[in-house]
């Protein structure tokens, strides 16, 4: 019976390993969320979409321009997060003193807004967009599986993304004015500090890390309009799951998620699509505040 | 459960004094007027507009109303409504075809499905508020959608087709539209009235004061958990009884009705109509499916108009068409 389960669980591995490949797309997007939500109050449904702007944006540097991958990995983010900057001043800064529910459904009218243009503009078809030399060679010999480079670099990436994210959040100055402004926004302006500002600028920031993990989906999906909102969906999900409190608590909710996606996927194939849903559930209804969360 | 309605002593609903003879059902005299506009649209509207086009209006229109119940009377943003209205259309065509229920038995089927959907979903979903509330009921949604992908019984990416729409109780044949027309009328109807009754009883007024403060219902001693998910289940039945009636309409069930898109036009009419309004959300349905029915052909760019009126409405026309028009002739719709 044992032994079973270690054969399923070998034969499996590239699963898991995909499985925590596409946690650290849960990681990084929710890590976005979270930031926004902490410093806005809003919830970005744009987010999926921006997430897929980023993927768009590395294909059309490297299809119309001739700019590569690793280029692409810094300036896609700072296109979308540009693009961010106009939202957020234009729209989503008239929403601060309503209801937060008008931020949802703003960002939901211009998640459509996106994705239907890109429908448009490029069909529903994807477009391929290759990994970079550099990554492509052949997989990675891990003892136990063969791994491609790339999806251990996407791996590898998150990490780091988060943990910067987390060293900029906490162990910054900018980072003590932004968790201040959380608490308590206007007595931070009190002291000096543009707020407003710094509302756009977190606005972009979390925008920016979408469309870098958008570039960093680029070669592993298709690169296509519809790639971003059901993977929003299942972030929202995995956001409940983890509460918006703490930036480790998300980054850590994100991969352990994307993990049991991947073991279901070994194990109960026919769950693997529903297994954060149910599990999201299960936590409601135990720790409402989410895992990490603050009631 | 909801034991302490009783001792609840709701002040006359929304009565114009001084106008008696025009107060129909608890509709202040504007509303009642505008009922009556309603029911003689009812009347004619076969005669002079296309009868399916009218029936997809109609099942929509009840779909926004029921989602109105929770939005615009307990302040629940519900982003996973096409869960029941999907659910309930599967269950409706599964009961017509393959047990061969009578039309008005698929649609209660649709109804109790919604329901039982609601009751659980909503008792999940009502532990959190506000904008939890909102991506709780979508990720639920979205894994009903996955369900109703994979299951047998929904026929997957192909959905349920050539559903009968059968003989009304038995005698009368709805094969014809204008037949379909008047049970889908009836059907709308009653589930109006219904809601309008709801939000005028004490029940209704106590969800009222949920939205507008909960931290002192509940000092008030209401169950204010109870109470959402009452409401929350009404509207889930509604917008299942909605997705039944839809569904023999048309003769199919599809995917396309439990997808989060869905979801999201369901706010959109509501919004546009107008949130918190008795007619708001049947002018909204009307202004949504005609804009879809005439720029049908220009596919993508659909969503795109879509996202413009959402973002248009949420920045500078949050009172939608019947809470401009109300305050611009100072009445309530």
């Amino acid at each position: 019976m044992i032994e079973d389960l270690i054969f399923q669980l070998e034969l499996g591995l590239p699963q898991v390993v995909l499985g925590l490949v596409n946690g650290a797309f849960y990681a990084l997007l929710s890590l976005g969320l979270a930031v926004i939500f902490g410093m806005l109050n809003v919830i970005n449904f744009a987010h999926g979409a921006q997430f897929m702007v980023g993927a768009f944006v590395a294909w059309m540097l490297l299809n119309w321009v001739g700019i590569g991958y690793w280029p692409a990995l810094i300036l896609a983010p700072l296109i979308v997060g540009a693009f961010g900057v106009v939202l957020e001043r234009t729209m989503i800064s008239r929403l601060y003193k309503l209801d937060h529910l008008y931020g949802l459904l703003l960002t939901f009218g211009l998640a459509l807004i996106i994705e239907g243009l890109f429908r448009n503009g490029f069909g529903s078809s994807g477009l391929p967009y290759a990994p970079p030399e550099l990554l492509s060679g052949p997989p990675v010999d891990l003892g136990f599986m063969f791994l491609p480079k790339y999806r251990l670099w996407v791996v590898a990436a998150a990490v780091v993304m988060s943990l910067a994210t987390w060293i900029i959040i906490e162990k910054t100055r900018l980072g003590a004015y932004l968790r201040a402004a959380t608490e308590n926004a206007a007595l931070v302006q009190a002291f000096g500090v543009n707020v407003p500002r710094m509302m756009t600028l977190t606005y972009a920031a979390g925008v920016a890390l979408a469309a870098f993990a958008g570039v960093l989906a680029a070669p592993i999906y298709s690169v296509n309009p519809q790639m971003g909102s059901s993977l929003i969906i299942t972030v929202f999900a995995v956001v409940v799951i983890g509460g918006m409190g703490s930036i480790l608590g998300s980054v850590l909710t994100g991969f352990g998620l994307g993990l049991v996606e991947g073991l279901t996927k070994v194990f109960y194939p026919e769950a693997s699509s529903t297994v954060i849903f149910v599990i999201m559930a299960i936590v409601l209804l135990a720790r409402p505040a989410g895992l990490f969360g603050r009631a | 459960m909801a034991g302490q309605a009783t001792a609840f002593t709701a002040p006359t609903p929304h009565q114009s004094p001084g106008l008696p003879g025009l107060s129909l059902l608890g509709f202040n005299r504007a509303q009642s007027i505008a009922f009556l506009l309603l029911l003689a649209v009812l009347l004619v509207g076969p005669f002079v507009l296309y009868p399916v086009f009218l029936m997809k209006l109609l099942c929509f229109a009840l779909f926004a109303c029921a989602f109105n119940l929770l939005i615009g009377y307990v302040g629940l943003l519900s982003f996973g409504h096409a869960m029941f209205f999907g659910m309930g259309g599967y269950v409706a065509a599964h009961a017509a075809k393959v047990w061969g229920l009578s039309p008005e038995l698929a649609i209660l089927a649709g109804g109790a499905v919604g329901a039982v959907l609601g009751v659980v979903s909503g008792w999940i979903a009502i532990r959190r508020q506000g904008i939890y509330f909102a991506m709780i009921t979508l990720a639920l949604a979205q894994m009903v959608f996955f369900v109703c992908l994979q299951a047998p019984f929904t026929g997957g990416e192909d959905g349920i087709q050539s559903v009968p729409r059968g003989n009304f109780l038995g005698l009368f044949s709805l094969a014809p539209d204008m037949n379909m027309y008047w049970l889908v009328a009836g059907v709308f109807l009653a589930g109006f009235l219904l809601i309008n009754r709801i939000i005028h009883s004490p029940f209704g007024q106590v969800l009222t004061a949920i939205r507008e403060n909960e931290p002192r219902a509940i000092s008030l001693g209401y169950r204010v958990d109870d109470y959402k998910l009452i409401a929350f289940t009404l509207s889930a039945a509604l917008a299942g009884v909605a997705g039944g009636t839809k569904a023999l309409v048309f003769g199919i069930a599809t995917l396309t009705d439990v997808y989060w898109a869905m979801s999201g036009e369901v706010v959109l009419m509501t919004l546009v109509g107008g949130l918190g309004t008795v007619f708001g959300p049947v002018l909204g349905a009307a202004v949504i499916v005609s804009m879809q029915n005439y720029l049908a052909e220009f596919g993508a760019w659909v969503t795109v108009i879509q996202g413009c009126i959402f973002v248009a409405c949420v920045l500078a026309f949050r009172a939608g068409i019947a809470g401009e028009v109300g305050r611009w002739l100072r009445v309530r719709l």
